[in-house]
């Protein structure tokens, strides 16, 4: 009986070792993701917070104090990740490791923000620990981007902004709520993979000020969530802030 | 030669558990009752590996939390800043040591502490985990003001204490180690989740228009906006647990976690509190300032001091602030006083029998 036992064992090892070499003979690999941050080209790290060091294509001093932001379904070839939330000032989630991934050709690309699909009231535990929240009365779901600082005004006095990023929103109608998708994917490329691999991606943060809408923190600062043309403003300038950077082996 | 590995096994395993058996250490684990909306909508509570909840635990740091043997001259607990029936913080705007003198900041109210998910406790994030910050009330000349070996002399001279220590941690000798593993644990079962509003969200009662209308105000960005900073309907520690400067002073003489880090851009920056309580727990902000929650909401909406720190989410300063009309203020508090949980302030295992 025992010998049965341990002979058909084997025999299902072995048979599992065959699957793995029939064809190509290849480890999985684990690729890296990593999140870097920019002022066109001036790196951008925590300690770069909460002093009026960059300006904006405007022409608005800005001092950044809190910046945080989600990507969802990223995508290597046939690997899903789920979110990402990404927090400049706490250096969290500048990371992400996706091991198992096949070798061979892989496209990488991600969401910004949740598509509507995912972005459902309530439903991340990790999300609502960390307040990162949309209000029913604003559509609900989550932020995308929480992007918090203080630029000097015409008059060269502080000032604050709130640039939130979210589903685009019309609520003047309370009962009626008109949302659009303000989410959009970013394709990163193609890499050949067969090694572990790092790959950076850069987020310049001054394009969110930049194109297509020219950005003047004068008239757009704060109250910025409930406003649908802005949201569809940095929804357009999204387009433009993400890049491949390194990729190290 | 299977049978022999296998005897061998188990002789192994049984000599293992008959060694630990002798200390006869064999508490009962402690199942804390997690309110559902806490567990559909946040992550699970922080309970350090090294100090697992046990009933004997438990029990043996409430009874600690209330014992005045733990201060220098037996006069006063840790309940005598943090009293149950003010969800477990005082009436004072700052509270008396042993000594009668008084520090700088309002007693904080403790609940839903093992939600603090960066466990960084007091207004300033002085302290890093319950266990640390239960070390600093004792010996601090403004508070109980003993020292820590006299405090373990006088609880290991006690008739009940070696007993209770024995049952909960496996030995008689009692040491500041094991009296804060205690404490923290009586203090990680402090939970309000049953207030008026957590009832609303459950579907058992309704609100009032004026309440209604106050927690829109609470999440409305283009009035309150308090929801960045004290949770919501989907945060229901009715917090953040993070550092802002809310804007109370333009002359900061207390940098609270400034003073921690030594970092100037955090100077005038304390942990949001939660705003759960409310009805119990003034006076309010970190130094007490408000006796009242109309003065507080006055302050947001149009007492706002501006300073270098002050948090990007507070809306115009140069105003004061958003300038609510007086029947959203009315809402607002009410809004507010939906969040007091009686149960939770009347609860009898809370309460020193
Ligand atoms: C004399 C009054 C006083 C006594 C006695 C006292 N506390 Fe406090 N407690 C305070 C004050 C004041 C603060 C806020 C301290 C600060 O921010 O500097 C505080 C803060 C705390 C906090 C932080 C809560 C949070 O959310 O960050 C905890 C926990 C706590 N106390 C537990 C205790 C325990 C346990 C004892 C007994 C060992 C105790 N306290 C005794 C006045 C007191
Ligand atoms: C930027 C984050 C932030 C926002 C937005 C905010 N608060 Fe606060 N709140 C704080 C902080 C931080 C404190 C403690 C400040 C201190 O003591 O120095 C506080 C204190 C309070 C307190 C005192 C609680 C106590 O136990 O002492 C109340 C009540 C309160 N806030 C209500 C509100 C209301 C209502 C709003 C909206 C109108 C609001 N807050 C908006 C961060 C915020």
């Amino acid at each position: 009986m025992k010998k049965f036992i341990l002979f058909y064992v084997g025999l299902f090892l072995l048979l599992g070792c065959e699957k793995k070499d029939c064809c190509t003979n290849l480890e999985p690999i684990t690729v890296t993701l990593q999140f870097t941050h920019n002022w066109d080209g001036i790196p951008i790290n925590s300690s770069d917070f909460n002093t009026f060091k960059f300006t904006t294509e405007h022409g608005e001093q800005i001092s950044i104090e809190r910046l945080r932001y989600l990507v969802s379904r990223i995508k290597i070839g046939d690997f899903e990740k789920n979110y990402q939330l990404i927090n400049i000032g706490e250096n969290t989630g500048l990371e992400l490791v996706l091991a198992q991934i096949p070798q061979g050709n892989q496209f990488l690309k991600f969401t910004f923000g949740f598509t509507d699909a995912d972005n459902i009231d309530g439903i991340y535990p990790d999300l609502n620990s960390t307040s990162f929240n949309v209000p029913m009365m604003m559509g609900g779901g989550y932020h995308f981007m929480q992007f918090d600082g203080k630029y000097k005004d015409s008059n060269n006095q502080n000032a604050n902004f709130n640039y939130h990023a979210i589903r685009a929103v019309n609520a003047s109608n309370p009962m009626n709520l008109i949302l659009e998708d303000t989410s959009f994917e970013v394709e990163i490329g193609t890499f050949e993979l067969s090694k572990n691999t790092a790959i950076e991606i850069k987020m310049n943060v001054a394009e969110w000020f930049k194109n297509p809408n020219l950005w003047d923190l004068n008239v757009l600062n704060t109250v910025l969530m409930p406003n649908f043309d802005a949201q569809k403003m940095m929804s357009e300038n999204g387009r433009n802030v993400f890049d491949v950077g390194t990729i190290s082996n | 030669m299977l049978k022999k590995l296998l005897f061998t096994i188990s002789l192994f395993l049984f000599i293992n558990c008959s060694s630990k058996e002798e200390e006869l250490y064999l508490p009962i684990t402690y199942n804390l009752e997690i309110p559902s909306l806490f567990s559909q909508k946040l992550i699970a509570p922080v309970i350090p590996a090294n100090n697992p909840l046990t009933q004997e635990g438990v029990a043996l740091g409430k009874k600690l939390f209330f014992e005045k043997l733990l201060s220098g001259d037996n006069s006063q607990s840790c309940a005598s800043c943090h009293n149950p029936q003010n969800a477990f913080s005082d009436t004072n705007q700052f509270s008396n040591g042993i000594d009668g003198k008084k520090g700088i900041r309002n007693a904080m109210p403790l609940f839903n502490l093992a939600w603090n998910f960066d466990e960084l406790f007091n207004w300033d994030g002085s302290e890093f985990s319950l266990e640390n910050q239960a070390f600093e009330p004792i010996r601090n000349p403004i508070e109980m003001h003993a020292t820590w070996k006299n405090v373990a002399k006088k609880l290991q001279n006690h008739p009940e204490y070696p007993t209770l220590f024995k049952l909960a941690f496996g030995t008689s000798t009692i040491d500041s180690v094991l009296i804060t593993k205690a404490i923290a644990q009586f203090e990680r079962t402090l939970i309000s989740g049953n207030s008026k509003f957590d009832r609303f969200l459950r579907g058992e009662t309704s609100l009032t228009p004026e309440e209604e209308n106050g927690f829109n105000v609470f999440i409305d960005e283009a009035k309150g906006d308090c929801f960045h900073c004290h949770g919501s309907n989907n945060n229901p520690l009715w917090t953040d647990n993070q550092f802002h400067n809310n804007g109370l002073d333009t002359n900061i003489s207390d940098l609270g976690l400034g003073a921690k880090t030594g970092d100037p851009a955090d100077n005038g920056k304390f942990k949001s509190p939660s705003i759960r309580n409310l009805a119990f727990t003034a006076p309010y902000m970190h130094d007490g300032r408000f006796a009242t929650l109309e003065e507080v909401i006055n302050h947001y909406s149009e007492g706002l001091k501006p300073s270098i720190t002050i948090d990007p989410l507070m809306k115009k300063v140069q105003q004061g602030g958003v300038q609510l009309t007086s029947k959203e203020k009315a809402d607002l508090k009410a809004f507010l006083l939906t969040l007091s949980d009686f149960e939770f302030i009347n609860n009898p295992d809370f309460r020193n029998r």
